[in-house]
This record gives structure tokens, sequence and C-alpha cells, in this order.
């Protein structure tokens, strides 16, 4: 310790006078304003949040009210608000956004429903060695491509898929679920699983062992001790989860195209098609929807505490 | 704002900058009257299966230009593409005939010297200066290769074979049937009505009056709980018919090819109503910035050889009947298989891709525009 010292202070001996007198100003200035040491440490994530994230999100919004001429489909910026008007007038994409939402909803539900037990098991019931064993199962799909993943689903639902083989082997009628909106929600909860794992693990690992004795202590059963002790301070976890979940399926549309049916249109692929068809006005109109979605549900997930648990 | 017209200024300068040293040497009319020393490089939107190897690995070593292509899946992503980035991002497009009008009237695309091309005079008389590419005999670029959407079916599972294009609109194959996934599809359903249903006097499946265009979008309506699924990409629907999930759709003859190469047991055939088709079209981007690779590759892929082997590959028509007796050569018999060199009266009997637009002939203006074909497809696939 005093070694350390020694040379720290031999080094700022032999600093320059000018050079370390500047250093000392600038901590002083850092210590008189925080707020300027906060500025430099925030200003190059700043930056980049402004450029990259508002700027698009300013430009998305401002191309939402304009046109594009019928014949050569090009932009033409006549300001309007068409469509947002249309948005609202037509039947279909009330549709599409009730079916996204809903299947995100489905989706985040299954994957709270399976994520519970497993990261219960592994905070408070796994060794050491099972816990980090589990660790890597539930992470490893992680590793391989997103798009990889779809195609073995596919190949599992398929008509002559591994599903209903094994149904055929068991005596079963066959599971026409291939191409379907079942398809696209089981797709979902399975690639999406990890995200809601790892929230409700670190929610279950924080309560301490000490409330659980203390609820049986006052006489509390199993069942009582879990619904009043342990789900209420996991669920912020479980919310912290679903803002995952529920996000990267309102925001996806690879998964509907590949393994879709005929009625498995997201908001993401009516985007994706309008945006192919030139009309990108009427595309980033309906791309301001699930903005909204998202804001309304993390607003709910605020009050619901899950920002302390992610 | 005043920033913002500053800025398209410039855009529009640095354009025309890149535009001034076109190909060779130019001539009054503006076209060039030779072709230039090569830029080393070329960026395509093209379809899939148009630029392999096999033809473009000879090119690139031939003229030093190196091919990077982008494949497009629809020809309204083919048009959104040559737009981006102020359309200097790409030299050309294979580009069909619903896409190439809208090309043109975009100023996407720069008039051709067709003369430039050596094989352009050998090309049959219908594909030289055809109206989707050819605007008040201005040159908007080369003809290339034909064919028509086919009606494809699993020989296996449907039986009898089919000869109409209402097996994909009847219930017998329900759960079993899959169409693309576009817009210009509802010309498949026109098509069919104008023999099915004479007294809508449909006499070309775009250019449709609100009557018309409502009986075949109800069409549509009542094929939609038949379908298995719209497909995107051609190798979906090889999945499909390789699983079993489907036995009967509209396709191309590419994926008959690819099936029955997998030996899966499928056939296509044109139905007795006839059929869509394609005429595609290699086009020069106005703001091109390798012109003179681009009329090396126009007139590359205009000889015999290649006209040859991209219509084997792909499963289509050369526009040069010159290729005939090398695809014979190729692959023994497939010059008759896909029509090469065929007669005026087949060519006409394929109604190809074109932009719908308002103006619908005799005056009238009252036909169902793209804008509206979109629209209904959007609603119908919600």
């Amino acid at each position: 310790m005093a070694a350390s010292l020694d040379t720290a202070e031999r080094l700022s001996h032999r600093e320059p006078g000018r050079l370390r007198a500047a250093r000392l100003g600038l901590s002083g200035l850092f210590w008189r304003h925080p707020w300027a040491k906060a500025l430099l440490l925030l200003a190059p994530p700043l930056l980049a949040f402004v450029l990259v994230y508002v700027a698009s999100l300013v430009a998305l919004f401002l191309s939402s009210f304009w046109t594009v001429n019928p014949l050569t489909t090009e932009i033409q910026h006549i300001w309007n608000v068409g469509n947002y008007t249309s948005l609202w007038d037509s039947s279909v994409f009330r549709t599409v956004t009730f079916r996204t939402v809903g299947i995100a909803a489905a989706v985040t539900f299954t994957d709270a429903v399976l994520a519970f037990p497993l990261g219960y098991f592994m905070a408070r019931i796994a060794g050491g060695r099972s816990r980090a064993f589990i660790f890597v199962a539930v992470l490893l799909p992680l590793w391989s491509s997103y798009l990889v993943r779809v195609y073995i689903w596919r190949l599992i639902l398929d008509d002559k898929g591994v599903l209903n083989w094994a149904l055929g082997k068991a005596g079963l009628p066959a599971a026409n679920i291939g191409y379907s909106n079942w398809a696209v929600w089981l797709i979902f909860a399975y690639v999406w699983l990890p995200f809601m794992i790892l929230p409700v693990y670190g929610a279950l690992e924080r309560i301490p062992d000490s409330y659980l004795e203390a609820s049986r202590d006052l006489g509390a059963g199993a069942w009582t001790t879990f619904r009043r002790v342990v789900l209420p301070l996991a669920l912020p976890g479980v919310v912290a989860g679903s803002i995952f979940t529920f996000s990267l399926t309102l925001g996806d549309y690879v998964t509907p195209l590949l393994a879709g049916g005929t009625n498995s249109q997201f908001i993401g692929n009516v985007v994706y098609s309008q945006i192919g068809s030139g009309d990108v006005p009427s595309a980033a109109a309906f791309a301001a929807v699930p903005l909204a979605v998202m804001a309304v549900y993390l607003l709910i997930a605020r009050k619901l505490g899950a920002f302390e648990a992610i | 704002m005043s920033r913002i017209k500053r800025v398209h200024i410039l855009l529009a300068a640095a354009a025309a900058a890149l535009c001034v040293p076109a190909a060779g040497v130019s001539s009054p009319s503006g076209l060039p009257t030779s072709i230039g020393k090569g830029e080393g490089q070329l960026n395509l939107i093209a379809w899939e299966g148009y630029t392999q190897p096999q033809w473009v690995k000879p090119f690139e070593k031939a003229t030093g230009c190196q091919v990077n292509a982008k494949y497009a899946g629809s020809s309204d992503e083919m048009v959104t593409l040559m737009r981006q980035g102020g359309g200097s991002q790409y030299d050309g497009v294979s580009a069909s005939g619903d896409a190439s009008l809208r090309l043109i009237y975009g100023k996407d695309v720069q008039p051709v010297n067709p003369n430039l091309i050596p094989d352009w005079k050998n090309f049959i008389p219908a594909l030289k200066s055809p109206a989707h590419n050819t605007v008040n005999g201005v040159h908007y670029g080369i003809s290339l290769q034909w064919g028509p959407n086919t009606l494809l079916y699993n020989t296996k599972l449907v039986k009898p074979a089919p000869t109409s294009w209402s097996v994909i609109y009847s219930p017998k194959y329900r759960g079993k049937i899959t169409v693309p996934d576009n817009p210009i599809q509802i010309a498949d359903a026109a098509l069919y009505l104008s023999k099915a249903q004479p007294s809508l006097k449909i006499t070309d499946p775009y250019e449709l009056n609100q009557a018309q265009f409502n009986a075949a979008i109800s069409l549509l309506k009542r094929q939609k709980p038949l379908i298995k699924k719209y497909w995107a990409l051609a190798s979906d629907e090889i999945d499909l018919f390789k699983n079993g999930d489907a036995v009967v759709g509209a396709s191309w003859p590419y994926q008959t090819n690819t099936l029955q190469a997998a030996k899966v047991p499928v056939k296509d055939l044109i139905p007795k109503e006839g059929a869509t088709g394609w005429a595609d079209t290699w086009m020069m981007s106005s703001h091109a910035q390798h012109p003179n690779c681009m009329y090396k590759w126009m007139a590359w892929v205009s000889t015999p050889k290649v006209q040859a082997e991209q219509a084997i590959y792909f499963g289509e028509t050369p526009a040069n009947p010159k290729a005939c007796p090398i695809m014979n050569k190729l692959s023994p018999g497939s010059a008759a298989q896909y029509h090469c060199g065929a007669s005026a009266s087949y060519f006409n009997s394929i109604r190809f891709w074109k932009t719908p637009v308002a103006a619908c002939g005799n005056g009238q203006n009252d036909c169902m525009d793209y804008t509206k074909w979109q629209q209904a497809w959007t609603q119908l696939r919600g």
C-alpha cells in the first residue's frame, strides 16, 4: 500500500506542472459540477441514441404523412393524414393488429407458464452443476440461427413431418397444424422462451430464504407461501421477461411468413409488402401502431415493477 | 426546408455529373454508338436463377466486369430496389412487363441503343420492340426470356390430370393448394373468369373495370379457405410439394424442373384457359455507374449460348431463336419443351404481366389501377 502510494507520488512529481494543473482543474470541475462528468460519460451513447434511434423514428413518423404516385409509386411530399385514416377505416388493418397483439399475448403467457417452474427449479432446487447444465441448455438454441430454427420447426410440423410420423406410430390421427397460426404460436413460444426464463430465474433467485422460512414459521402451507410470498416477489421478473417475449413477437415477420398459413399476416408482413410495393408512407403509418402498443405495454409494466427486475 | 432543397439540388447535380461519362461515343440523340471500356464492376437486380455462375463466370473473364447480383422476389421489390439510394446503387434490372413501364415512367431507367447488341436483330419479331419496354420508338431495354405461369400438380395424388385452372378454385383439393403471394395473381383469377363466366366480358386480365375486378376478388376470397399457403419464394412452393403439404398450385417452370430433379412426381401444363406469363427485359438504371459493363452484359446474355443455358436452367423461352439448336445440344428435346422458336400464335396466347392502369384502351378510364390491386390483395391476405 505504502509502496504504491510512493510510486503515485513519484509519478505525480514527474508530471509536468502544466499538465498536472489541468488534471487537477478538470477533477475540480467534475467535483464542483457533477453534471459535467455525467455529460462526458453519456455524450457518446446519447449521440448514437439521438442519431441512430430518435432520428430514424422521426423520419419514419414524417414519411407516414406523405403519399405515393399511383402509376410510378414514387413518393410525393404532399402532407396529409390519409394513411392514418385508412388504417382506421379499413377492417384489414384492425384484423391484422388484433391477430398480432393476440398471438404476442398468447406467446407471452405460454412462455411465462413454461418458464416459471424451470426458473424455480434452477433458482431454488438445482445444485451448482445441474444449474450450470440447465443454463447451457437454455442458452444453447440462441447460438444457432433463428432462421434455421424456424425451418426446423417447419420440418417437424410438415404433413410428412416428424410430428405426424410420431402420431402415426402411436396410432393417433395426424395433427394438421403445419402452416397455421398454431405453428406460428408454437414457434414463437419456442424461440423466445430463453428471454423469459432468465429474468424469471433472476427474480426467484433474489428471494431470501428467510422469507420462506418466516412464512412457514407463521404457519403457511406450501401453496400459501407460493401464492403470497414467492409469486408477488417474482412477478416483476415475469413482467420483465414478458416485455421481451411480447415485443419480439410483435415486431417479427419471418416466422409468420415462413410457417404461417393463409390467415397469419402480422403487422410486420403487411409493412414488408407495403414497402415492397413502394408504399413507404402507408408502411410508416402502420409501423407506428406497434410503437403505440409497446408504449402502453411499458407503462403497465412499469406500474408492475418490471424495470427493477431487469 | 431550404436546406432540404439544397441537398436535393446537390444530389441531382451529382447524379447528372455521373451520367455524363456514359457509354463510349454518343450520337446526337444522346444514345451511345459504341461500347466503351468496361468499368470493372456491374451491380444487378435479377430474378433467382438469372445470374448463374455458368454464364456469369465466363462473362467476368471476357470483359473484366465483376458481377454483383441481388435477387428480388417480386416485380414490386425490383422497382423499390431500383429506386433505393437515389437509383445509383444498381446498374441494371431484369424487369418483367409489370415493372418495366413503372420504371420507364418513373424515369428510373434510361434509353438504350439496341444496335449495340449484335444479337438483337436475331430476336423474334414480337420481342424486338414490345410495348412493355419500348415507348414511342425509344428502347428502354433489351428483351431476354419469356415464359408462362403454369399449373403444377402431383401426378400420384391429383387424378384425373387437370386440364383447367378450375382445379385450384374447387374444394376437391381443399387445404392442398398453393398460389403465389402476389397482387398480380388477380390476373390469373380474371383469366379463368374470362372463360368460366363469359358474361363478365373480360377481354384482358389486366384491364378490369369495377364489376370484373369485384368478380375476380370474390373468386379469390372463395379460394382462400382452400389454400394451404400463399408462397412467397419459389423454394417455399418446392418445399410444400416435397413434403406433401400441397398437391396442386400455380407455379413457374423453374419449380417443376427442381422438383422433377428431386424425383418428386410432378408435372405442369398450360390449362385450356391459357396462362399469364412473363417477358423479361434487361434495363439500365438512369444513374448507372457502370454503363459500359451493362451494355456488355446485355450483349452477352443475348448470345445464343447464354440464352440457351439460361432457358434450360430456369425453364423458359429465349428471345433469340438461334439458341434453339444449342438447347437441344445441351439437353435433348429442351427446345420443344420450352417452345423455343414457337409460333407467333403461341406467343400471343400468353397474357404477359403488365402494370394495370386506369386507362384501359378504347378511351375508357374506369379500370382498376395497380394501387387498387395491391390494396385488394392486402385486404384478401389480411
